[in-house]
């Protein structure tokens, strides 16, 4: 559900890009190779202060972002994995009261029955569980942490009112304990994948971006990158063949993170290059939907391995 | 090159040049507000503005909050900043639009006509009737065609359907609240109440989880044969969507056309005519395996996430009914709770399913209903709120 991760380079925290070529070098210093357009709205996004809202389909790299640039900044990174349903005793904070009740039950033990003073005791920090948003607002010797917000649009619209007060003062209020304010504002992304509209009001509080597929060329690069076995003649065909792909009329085009995943499957079954019998075989790591999967049989495969392998 | 080394004077016309931007959106159509503009000059601050393609980015990212809109803010973008080599000269002067040289794309029209003359609308004037019917009118009404009404009939039949109330509260969700009768704990408000006590339990208290209506997406033909029955039935979205919050509208004749946001309009004839003003293919043909395939493919995954139940209203006569169509009506049944397919030939005694089209629909609706007159849309809320099928049992509590 939720996960706070400490990067391995957390003590070693770099400053901020100081342009947006900087934004761009950080980045690709971490393998992620991104458009200018992105580089400069996470750029805009750290020297604003201002939360960054990602949307796009799924595997265009929205999240890896976050990841990515806690680990080139040195910073915490905190995950809030959305649902439906997610309230604020699992994203925001919660009491325990099983230590709670012991603690009253040690103190009338104790003969203590000054309620006033029991009152503090157990609404103290001690006997409160943090989860991610409250945990993002404290202070880290490594500068303030990234926060993912990730796939906003799988919580309820109530949830996303709640983010409202967080986002533009980053301070939640708790009733018995009173307001916790961010010293300095966490570096937020948050990502949406468009299965349903997020209302204006949050998006007002944002820096939107869409993220779209990259371009064959950025692709490729990309496969060489993160699959560094690979054949030049492989990691072209295959860019050629997912970016075919794209234009079909499919239910759910592959994306990066796909592209990836077949690259990696195709080398490791030691292919040199794409034939039918090895893309018939591996065609799942890139096709989600049985149906799509069906209509790229037979002659429409043929057509796109053709156009993917012919050499120009 | 950054905005804060410039002259004084300078930079109050790149601030006005922003502004006029702005406001050139605003009359495109997007949603820009004051605030927008200030984040604008202050994140041109920060990156260097003789690179355009950087200012592009920045301005998009501020003003630009919905995909759909991408487009439009492109064409204004450039119209408005002109060509690359005039961009030098963007803080000289307040560039106004010219003529677009080069072959028009889709949403330049508009941004054209938003830049040039601020143009007033005339505000309609609605003559309104006020005609009582008699009790045993209104008894006719219940039962009468919609295609065979008068003028006065239907703008009566449009005021009853306004007044009808759908019933609430079909899903339970994951979200809790303070419930007496509730089965979970509220262990948190339990311990608060036992502190008045110096710490026994007295008071339980406990959690109810909250119900919510479940979603309701409309997929209404707008076809030629239809025409008859579009008025009304937007009409009554338009009422289910005042009480529902949660309800998506589609129209579809030879193309699909969302229409959400231009129903949500509170004034119905407001939201009637801006619904119309969306779409291009009014009672034209139809292609319901297109605009399906087009649903299915577009916004299943964002609409009808959340459970949702479909109404299909079209009467199913479709020339080109092949195995497309089949397959297209099978995965919306599939990704759906429940799909209704209201038809209003139903209402011939006789009625057979014999037109290929509808042959191929029928195996895929969980439901088959007429929906020609009031009383028959009055069922239809009825089944509405009924409890949904057993399998979603678990999730739902049928409304009291």
């Amino acid at each position: 559900m939720t996960s706070a991760a400490n990067t391995s380079g957390a003590n070693t925290s770099v400053g901020l890009p100081a342009s947006v070529d900087a934004m761009l070098e950080l980045l690709t210093s971490r393998g992620y190779l991104a458009e200018r357009s992105l580089a400069t709205v996470t750029y805009l996004s750290l020297r604003m202060g201002r939360p960054l809202f990602l949307e796009g389909e799924a595997g265009v790299g929205k999240t890896e972002i976050a990841k990515v640039l806690s680990a080139a900044l040195g910073r915490k990174l905190i995950r809030l994995q959305c649902y439906e349903g997610l309230d604020v005793s699992s994203a925001v904070y919660e009491w325990n009261s099983a230590a709670q009740m012991i603690a009253i039950r040690m103190a009338e033990a104790a003969g203590d029955t000054d309620r006033d003073q029991l009152s503090s005791d157990i609404f103290a920090d001690r006997y409160m569980i943090k989860r991610p948003l409250l945990q993002a607002l404290e202070p880290d010797v490594a500068g303030p942490p990234v926060l993912l917000i990730d796939e906003l649009d799988r919580a309820d619209e109530a949830f996303e009112a709640y983010l409202l007060e967080i986002l533009s003062d980053f301070q939640v209020t708790i009733p018995e304990f009173g307001t916790v304010k961010a010293p300095s504002p966490p570096i937020v992304i948050i990502t949406s994948n468009r299965t349903r509209e997020i209302h204006d009001a949050l998006k007002r509080r944002c820096l939107y971006h869409w993220v779209d597929y990259p371009a064959a060329e950025r692709e490729l690069a990309i496969v060489k990158t993160r699959v560094p076995g690979i054949s030049a003649k492989l990691s072209q065909q295959v860019v050629r063949f997912v970016q075919a792909l794209r234009n079909q009329d499919f239910y759910k085009s592959p994306g990066v993170a796909e592209t990836i995943d077949w690259a990696t499957a195709l080398s490791e079954l030691d292919a040199r290059s794409l034939t039918p019998q090895v893309v018939g075989d591996t065609l799942g790591a890139l096709l989600k939907y049985q149906d799509d999967i069906t209509r790229m049989q037979g002659d429409t495969l043929q057509k796109v391995l053709k156009d993917a392998t012919s050499e120009n | 090159m950054a905005i804060n080394h410039l002259a004084p004077a300078q930079t109050e016309q790149f601030a006005d040049n922003i502004v006029g931007f702005a406001r050139a959106l605003r009359s495109a159509g997007m949603p820009v507000g004051p605030g927008a503009v200030i984040d604008a000059m202050s994140a041109l601050q920060v990156i260097d503005i003789g690179n355009r393609a950087d200012v592009f980015t920045t301005l998009e990212a501020i003003f630009v909050k919905r995909h759909e809109h991408a487009l439009i803010f492109k064409q204004a973008f450039n119209l408005f900043f002109r060509a690359s080599e005039e961009w030098k000269h963007m803080l000289d002067s307040v560039p106004l639009p010219d003529q677009a040289k080069k072959k028009p794309q889709a949403g330049s029209r508009r941004v054209q006509e938003a830049m040039s003359q601020p143009r007033m609308t005339e505000t309609p004037q609605h003559q309104e009737q006020d005609l009582r019917l008699s009790v045993s009118d209104r008894e006719i009404l219940q039962k009468k065609d919609f295609a065979q009404m008068s003028a006065a009939e239907i703008s009566e039949a449009l005021r009853a359907v306004e007044r009808m109330h759908l019933p609430q509260a079909e899903l339970l969700t994951r979200r809790h609240r303070p419930d007496a009768r509730g089965l979970r704990l509220d262990l948190r408000r339990t311990l608060r109440a036992s502190l008045r006590t110096g710490g026994d339990i007295i008071d339980i208290h406990r959690l109810g989880r909250i119900e919510k209506p479940a979603p309701i997406v409309a997929l209404l033909d707008i076809s030629g044969s239809m025409s008859e029955y579009t008025r009304l039935f937007l009409h009554f979205l338009h009422a289910i969507g005042d009480a529902r919050k949660r309800v998506s509208v589609f129209l579809f004749g030879t193309r699909l056309t969302n229409v959400t946001r231009a129903l949500r309009q509170r004034d119905p004839d407001e939201a009637l005519a801006s619904c119309s003003a969306s779409v291009e293919d009014w009672a034209g043909g139809t292609r319901i395996s297109a605009s399906l395939h087009n649903f299915n493919k577009l916004w299943a995954r964002r609409v009808l996430s959340q459970g949702a139940i479909v109404l299909l209203i079209s009467d199913g006569l479709e020339r080109e009914a092949d195995s497309r169509l089949a397959f297209e009506m099978d995965r919306l049944h599939r990704s759906c709770r429940r799909l209704i397919w209201l038809n209003p030939l139903l209402r011939f005694g006789g009625f057979e399913a014999k037109a290929q089209g509808i042959k191929m629909m029928l195996p895929h609706v969980d439901e088959f209903r007429p929906v020609h007159n009031l009383s028959s849309i009055q069922e239809l809320i009825t089944t509405l709120s009924r409890p949904l099928p057993p399998h979603h049992r678990s999730l739902i509590r049928s409304a009291a």
